[in-house]
This record gives structure tokens, sequence and C-alpha cells, in this order.
């Protein structure tokens, strides 16, 4: 719909410079130290590396591989009829992007927002820019090009209508789908002078103006509707969605399409030993049956091999992989155990490891201290488990592989299709469908890889995989598994003047480089090195841990074991100091101030510059007022229900959370009420904010309350939503507030909205747990640990 | 060979009769409004009326659909504005979506039954229907808005 010539469109030239032999360039990254952090998380590199040592150093969307676009004519088209279509770059999993995407450019484009639509773009950096959809940057980096494209449309609608007019460009208005020169009352609809304005070259940067935020239509509405000409936006998928028409990964429809399902090795590094297909081969409409080959290692996103059954329905094929026999050669994981393992970070976090910040004289102050705290935490694997399950479908048709797929990494799927069918670059399109949600799982594109081996098993014929839920538990990349030990020692008031804390984490660094057994700094840096409180002498260690499974990316991702155990840690400091933990929290993290990230160890800062995304102690700290405000802190609570706080600093980002529980005689947590506070800089859909916030609330609860993944013999011991529990609707609370901290000036830059909601729920619950019971909570779940 | 109505229109199947009735409607059919996500009734998203009943498609054979009329969400109201689709709307209810054709489809059941339900009564029929994304708030608050029976909201909670 977007190469209409007919509409504002030029074929961008695709630069042909695109890096290829990736997983060799990001193998080196990972290999090499981790000079740069921003490789571990879009593991390709953004420059060649002779550049490296003259460029100055890029931060944020400049930083990431392929870095942005602005260029309108890549962004836009007008049709005739004046509809505009914005094609969305980024994934969408339910941030709400392709809405916040598409509002942004009408805004500045000065579109009516009735006629605007959205296009997908497919996996293509080169002309989109950057589009790994993670870490919870897609407005943070993309916000003043967005502008910029769609600043620039407007003006080359301007200069159109001035041209054919004869008048200076200077007397031309663009208002609301309209062009007007007033002076001889003429005007024009966005669509009659469409094609005009896309045969203008796209006017330089600075000859382009963005609006004056209190011109904004849409940007920051809360109130007032979009479609009467100014005022908050609805979700533009909002009809699909609600009448099923909305088309997912696990969507797809070909012709000629058939179904696919693999049965893979249970044991993370296991292979298959032998297998016999004869009961499978009998069920109707099995097309063929084969063994995929184990991968290599590092096993980075390939394919985990294993048997795949060929079908012409999904249940054919369910039934055919159910009738396999197959025995596993499960390989070096084959004992691992989640119970014993724990024993073994125990072990670790209880002797020193590597020094990742160190400051003032910690031994000293210890020696010196009052009274001396010490606490450990644990927090379990868990599975991103989105709704929708991975899916793809693939065909590969006189030497060109197309994908459809629910992708959050659309570029690193083309490459890894290319390389894996052995096709040059051009040779490969991966479009990129809706996804039912992500949450890290769908960055990794092992599974459309696998889509694609089955393609070209059956002459290419599209195939689509589905993984079952199953399949998504046992065979996942799992969130890490974690020991964080703390010590602090308290002065005679009771505050800390030494801090001790000791991460032990399989890393995902382990997927790229086979062995790391180190957190990587981006993992360190989610909460760990840039703690900011005001505590002279602190030292941060990082002792070794084994991967036994596959490592991966989960919402806000390492922040949840630092935030819970800093955040329930800080809790415990208050109550041995006999000081209400919410006042003692604003203490530590003491005046308002704005620290350079790189001070205090974190290299990484989420990529951006430290300069303009210093981390700044009062934005926690009227997170942490708001929150309790909220709530009603300090409000007399009937016995058995108590108040919890906790805040945190994650993805430029200030959340803070108060959450009311009750646990009952037999030890059951309800929670009853949550206040959630953000300050995110400024927010371009409030209303998107908002939703985030009550969905990392009761993604946060599930973790807290129920969710794990534990493995005996190297394998899943969850199966599917029975044993899996994630937050249901009777367990959601009735009272779910959210508070979004004002800010309104667009010249700030922006900070995260997808994952920084997470980290402080699970702690505020568990700090309400103790106020409720004088329990403490010190490893997630909660589950039964009350009922005893 | 079976026979049923999908959404009004008479069809037969003489495929597998213990094929359950989501992947007949999704990879037959060729409805795919019905969602699959764990294929032993424990999440929802495959929701369907069957006789005007919601049942869970992933685990109903499509031999228990002979003679029987099967509504999706594809065919919930002609035009897409049933009160529950409606009410979604307006709330924005949906994150990334996936689960909320199940929740309309369990929704409109709901609401048949118990015209206005409380909040109890909506946890009870809506905890078989799960929201990775959480959205279970609005949920709520869009059967009651569908229902008449909204609550005066707390607007002031932006600072
Ligand atoms: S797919 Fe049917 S209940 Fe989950
Ligand atoms: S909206 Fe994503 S699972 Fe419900």
């Amino acid at each position: 719909m977007i190469h209409d010539a007919k509409t504002m469109v030029a074929a961008a030239a695709t630069s042909p410079d695109s890096p290829s032999a990736l997983s060799n360039v990001s193998r080196r990254a990972m290999l090499g130290g981790m000079g740069t952090l921003v490789l571990a998380l879009s593991w390709r590199e953004p420059a060649r590396a002779e550049d490296k040592a003259t460029e100055p150093k890029k931060f944020g969307a400049d930083a990431m591989p392929h870095g942005w676009q602005d260029d309108p004519k890549v962004f836009i088209a007008i049709a005739p009829d004046g509809v505009v279509t914005v094609t969305c770059h980024r994934s969408e999993m339910g941030q709400g992007v392709r809405t916040s995407v598409a509002m942004v450019v009408a805004d500045e484009l000065e579109a009516d927002w009735s006629k605007v639509k959205v296009a997908q773009a497919w996996g293509d950096e080169t002309r989109f820019g950057n589009q790994d959809t993670d870490g919870s940057r897609s407005l943070r980096h993309f916000f003043p090009h967005l502008r910029h494209a769609g600043a620039a449309a407007r003006l080359m609608l301007v200069q159109a209508a001035a041209k054919q007019w004869g008048v200076p460009a200077s007397e031309v208005k663009a208002e609301r789908h309209v062009v007007t020169h007033a002076k001889s009352k003429r005007s024009l609809g966005y669509g009659e002078i469409a094609s005009a304005a896309a045969e203008l070259p796209v006017p330089s940067r600075e000859s382009v103006t963005l609006k004056d935020p209190k011109a904004f239509r849409y940007i920051g509405k809360t109130e007032g509707r979009a479609e009467a000409g100014q005022g908050q936006v609805h979700l533009i998928d909002n009809h699909d969605i609600t009448t099923g028409k909305a088309i997912y990964g696990i969507d797809t429809r070909l012709d000629g399409m058939l179904y696919a399902l693999i049965a893979r090795p249970p044991v993370f590094g296991g292979k298959v030993a032998s297998v016999d297909d004869a009961e499978a081969k009998k069920v109707p409409g099995v097309v063929k049956i084969f063994t995929l080959p184990a991968p290599t290692l590092p096993t980075e996103f390939q394919p985990l091999g294993g048997v795949a059954v060929i079908a012409k329905n999904t249940w054919a094929a369910m039934k055919a992989r159910d009738a396999l026999k197959i025995t596993w050669d499960d390989g070096p994981n084959a004992s691992y155990d989640s119970v014993a393992f724990r024993a073994e970070l125990e072990k670790a976090a209880r002797s020193p490891g590597k020094v990742v910040r160190n400051q003032g004289d910690v031994e000293g102050a210890f020696a010196k201290a009052k009274k001396r705290v010490e606490a450990e935490y644990f927090v379990p694997h868990l599975a991103q488990a989105p709704m929708e399950p991975p899916a793809a479908t693939v065909q590969i048709k006189d030497g060109f592989c197309e994908a459809w797929a629910n992708t959050q990494a659309p570029q690193a799927t083309h490459d890894r299709l290319a390389k894996a069918l052995g096709l040059e670059a051009d040779k490969v399109k991966v479009n990129v469908t809706l996804l039912g949600g992500g949450f890290g799982r769908k960055s990794k594109p092992d599974y459309v890889v696998e889509a694609a081996l089955c393609s070209r098993e059956v002459g290419g014929a599209p195939v689509k995989m589905t993984w079952t839920r199953e399949d998504d538990l046992h065979n996942g990349y799992f969130h890490t598994i974690s020991v964080e030990h703390l010590e602090a020692g308290l002065d005679a008031k009771g505050m800390p003047v030494a801090w001790l804390h000791r991460s032990v984490a399989p890393t995902i660094g382990s997927i790229f480089a086979a062995g790391a057994k180190n957190e990587l700094p981006f993992e360190l840096g989610m909460g760990l090195t840039n703690m900011p409180f005001a505590i002279p002498n602190v030292r941060l260690e990082n002792p070794e841990a084994d991967a036994h499974v596959r490592i991966g990316w989960f919402r806000s991702v390492s922040n949840i074991p630092h935030a819970f155990a800093i955040q329930s840690f800080i809790s415990e400091l208050a109550h041995a100091a006999g000081r209400d933990p919410k006042d003692y929290l604003l203490d530590l993290i003491g005046p308002d101030r704005k620290i350079d990230p790189t001070s205090i160890g974190d290299v990484w800062n989420y990529g951006e510059d430290p300069a303009r995304y210093p981390i700044e102690t009062g934005r926690l700290r009227r997170a942490i007022e708001a929150a309790a405000k909220g709530i009603g802190w300090g409000r007399s609570l009937p016995k058995g229900r108590g108040l919890g706080i906790a805040g945190h600093y994650s993805f430029v980002t200030y959340t803070a959370v108060a959450a009311e529980v009750e646990v009952d005689a037999k030890g059951t947590v309800s929670v009853k009420r949550v206040d959630i506070a953000v300050d995110c800089g400024p927010q371009v859909n409030p209303e998107r904010v908002r939703s985030q916030m009550e969905g990392a609330v009761v993604m946060g609860m599930g973790l807290a309350l129920s969710a794990e993944i534990t493995f005996q013999n190297g394998r899943a011991q969850q199966n599917n939503f029975d044993g899996y529990e994630i937050t249901r609707i009777d367990a959601a609370p009735r009272e779910l507030h959210v508070h979004l901290l004002p800010s309104n000036d667009y010249g700030k830059p922006l900070g995260g909205v997808g994952e920084p909601g997470v980290p402080p729920v699970a702690p505020a619950i568990a700090n309400a747990v103790f106020a409720a019971t004088g329990r403490r909570i010190r490893q997630l779940p909660i589950r039964d640990q009350l009922s005893a | 060979m079976i026979k049923l109505t999908v959404n009004g229109a008479e069809r037969s199947f003489d495929g597998e009769p213990d094929m359950p009735l989501l992947w007949y409607l999704r990879d037959e059919v060729g409805l795919t409004g019905s969602k699959f996500g764990c294929g032993a009734a424990l999440c929802g998203v495959c929701t369907v009326h069957l006789g005007g009943a919601a049942v869970r498609s992933c685990v109903t054979p499509i031999s228990a659909a002979e003679g029987q009329a099967v509504v999706t969400i594809e065919g919930l109201s002609p035009d897409g504005n049933h009160p529950v689709q409606v009410a979604w709307r307006e709330l924005d209810v949906s994150q990334c979506g996936y689960c909320q054709c199940g929740q309309i489809m369990q929704a409109a059941a709901l609401l048949k039954e118990t015209p206005k339900p409380t909040d109890a009564q909506i946890d009870e029929s809506m905890s078989g229907n799960i929201c990775r994304c959480g959205t279970y708030p609005r949920i709520r608050a869009a059967i009651h808005q569908a229902a008449g029976t909204t609550k005066p909201a707390s607007k002031g909670d932006r600072l």
C-alpha cells in the first residue's frame, strides 16, 4: 500500500552496506570484553571497528545498529483520497507503538486523526532505522525523528500548494488536512496536493520547523477526542482487535500452507539419539517427519534441533508429534536441578567476586558500624509466556525467502534467515505481524529459522511453525536465576555507612559466548551498579555463575532481582533502625542531585548519554512520594493488612509502587490496592503509559506471588498455565491507581515506559507482607511460604 | 460427516472427529479470531459460543459440535458493535489484544446470563481467561460499562 505510485512515497534507495556475517561480528564483540554494552542488546555492530577509535561515543538511537531515519518519504504516504498511511517500523506487542508512532507523525503533519492509518514496516533497518523493539526505547529514540518526518511532510505539502498557486510558501498554512492561502482564499485538501508534494525534494533538516508543543493536537492529550480535532487518540487497532480481524504471527494463512511442530530436546544442550517415527507417520495428514541438527556453541539464536513434523493441519502435527518415540542424548546439562543450583549460587554469593563498583572503605566502615545487617534474596527462572506463543510462517520461492513473523527483531530475523538458508540479504524479506505479547521472548528469531528449515524440507512450500505452551515453557530463553547477598553497616542513627552487595546470576552473555560466567555491564547496570543511594562506602561484586539453560531477556530483565533485593533490604534496614520504611527510603535517597552514572560504575546507562540522562534522585523521590500519597501511607489498617513501598530507576525512568496486601489465616496473600507512580519524562501517549503501568503491576504480581520455572534433570518442570501460574483476574487488585508525574516539557528527553513498571512491584508486595505479618519474604515467588 | 453452523453458515466436515473445534475453525474454516494459548482449557483465548454457551474450543472436539451453532468473535455481532466490543474500544482495554477475543466472548456470555454482574461475579466468570499483558482492571471496567453498572470513575490520578 505504501508503494502506490500516486502516493507521496519515493522508493528510498536501499544502501548496500547492511552488515553481513553478523554472527561473527556479534561473537567477536561478545568475546571482546564487552567494551560497548549496546552490542549485548543489539548483537550487531553499529560501526566498523576501525571507525570506533576516531568517532565520538554515540548514544541513544545514534548508537543503535543502523541508527535512525527521518525521511518523510519512508514513513508517510498520502493517497489522493487524503488517507495518510504512517509506516510503523517498531513491532507492536501491546505497548501501543503503532498508535503512538502514528499520532506523533500525524500531529506534526497536521493530519486529521480520522484519516490516519498505520502500515507495518518489514524488516529493513537500512531503510527505516533500527527496529529492535526492546529496551523500552521506541519513542525514547524516535520521538524527535518521527516529529521531523511529519513536519517535513507538512512543509512539502505547503511548498507544493505555494508552487501551484504561485504564492510564497510563507503565506500558506497547513491545518487539519487542508492547506490554505488566506489572502486569495484558496485551499486544497492534503489528498489533492499529495502527488505534487511527492515530486518535491525532501527539505533540508534546517528548513523544517517543528510545532510548538502548545499546538499539539494529540501528543500528550488526556481529554477530548482526537477525531474532533484535538484530544486523546484511541488505539488504532481497536476495531480489528475487538472483531477478530487483527492478524498475529500465528494467524498467517497462505495458499498451500503446511503446519509444523518440533519435538525439541527437553534439556538444553541435548540432541536426538534416535527416533522411531513409525506410529507418527500413520497419523492422517502427516506430510513429512525429519530430524533437525543440534545447534553449535554458542547457541545464540539458533534453533534447538529435534524432530520436526510437517502436516496438513495443526492438529495432525500435534498428534504425530505425540506419537514420536524419541531417545534423547541429554548432554552436559542432564543433571541441572534448580534447587541444588540455588545452593551453588548462595555459596558463590558468600565469597568475594569480581568487583564492579568500589567506593570508600567498606571494610573500615563495617568495622566502625554500630550494627550489621545481612540478608539474601532469591529470584527463580521465569518464562515470558506471551499469550501468543512464538509462531512464524516461511515460504521459499524461486530462491526468495519470505517470512511472516511476530518478531521484536525484524532485522536480526532477516539476517538469521539469510544465514540459515545461505541466501543473499536481498533474497529474504521479513514481514512483521502483530505480536500477541513479546516481553523479550520474541527478540530471538530461533522459531522463524525453524519455520524456514521446515519450508526448505518441503520444497519451499509455505510452512507455519507453531510453538505450543509446553514448548514455550520447556524450551524458552529463560529469565536468569539469582541470589543477591547484601550486607550493611549502620551508624548510630541506623543509616548505612557501609554497603556490600554481591549479585550472582547466569548471564545472557552465555548464549553469545558459551561459558560466560559474569553478568555483563548492561545487566549490572540494571539497578546494581547504578544504585543511587547516599551511602559513603559501597562495594558491589559479581561472583561467577554457570548457565545451564538458555538465558534471555524478560521484561525489565536484571532489574527484577536487583530491585527486589535492594528495595527489600532497605525495608529491612528501616526495621532494624526502628524507622518508617518510606521515610527511611527517602532519607537514603538523600538530597536532590544529578548523578553521572559513569561516576558510580555504570558505563552503560541504558545506552543513553549520561549528560542528557543523569540519574536524578529528586525524580525518584517524587515518584515514591506520589505512590505513598496515593495509597494513603501511614493510615491505620485492620489486622492482617499491611502497606509496602519500593522505588526504582530503570530504562531512564523513575517508578515507585505502594501496595496494600492482606494475609489471611492460611497465609494466602491478596493484593488489595496498588498505587504506581511514574516519571518517564514527557509523555507522548499518557493513556498508553497508564496501560503499561497497569500491565506491569499485574505481571509483577505474578512473579511476586506465584510464577516460577524450576528444573529437574535438566527439564523444566512446568508444562502449561496450571504449573506456571501467572496473575488471573481474580487476583488482580480491585484498586489499581496510576499516577503520572507531570512533565510537559517536550524539550526534555523521554524515558522508557514498557518495562520500568515491573521492578518495584515485587519488593513493594514483599514489604507489605512484612508490615502485615512481621514475616520477611526473601525468595520469590511467595506461593505458600506464609502457610507454615 | 459432521454438520454444524459457524456464525450462521451451514458447514460440514469429514476430517478427524477428534480435531478440536479451535483447529477446525482456524485451519479449516480460516477464522483466526479464536486464538491458541494453551490447548488445555487453561487460558481462555480460544473461547467461542457453542449452543449459546462459552466453551474452550481447544478442548472441544469438533464431533461435540455436531448439529450445533458455533459463534466466534467474527460472528458475535454483524457490525462489530456488540455492547462488549464497544465498551472494549471506549476504554482501550487491549494491549497486545491477543487474549481479547476470548475475553470478549466470555464477557458476552457472562452478560447474557448475568446482565448486571458484581466485581465478584466478573472475577468468577473471567478467571479462566488469562491476559499476560495485565488488562484485568480495564476488563472489569469495560464489563461494567457494557452492563451499565459503571461506578463513577476516579479521574484524579494525574498529579
Ligand atoms: S487455548 Fe483454549 S483455553 Fe487456552
Ligand atoms: S492484551 Fe495481551 S494478552 Fe491480553
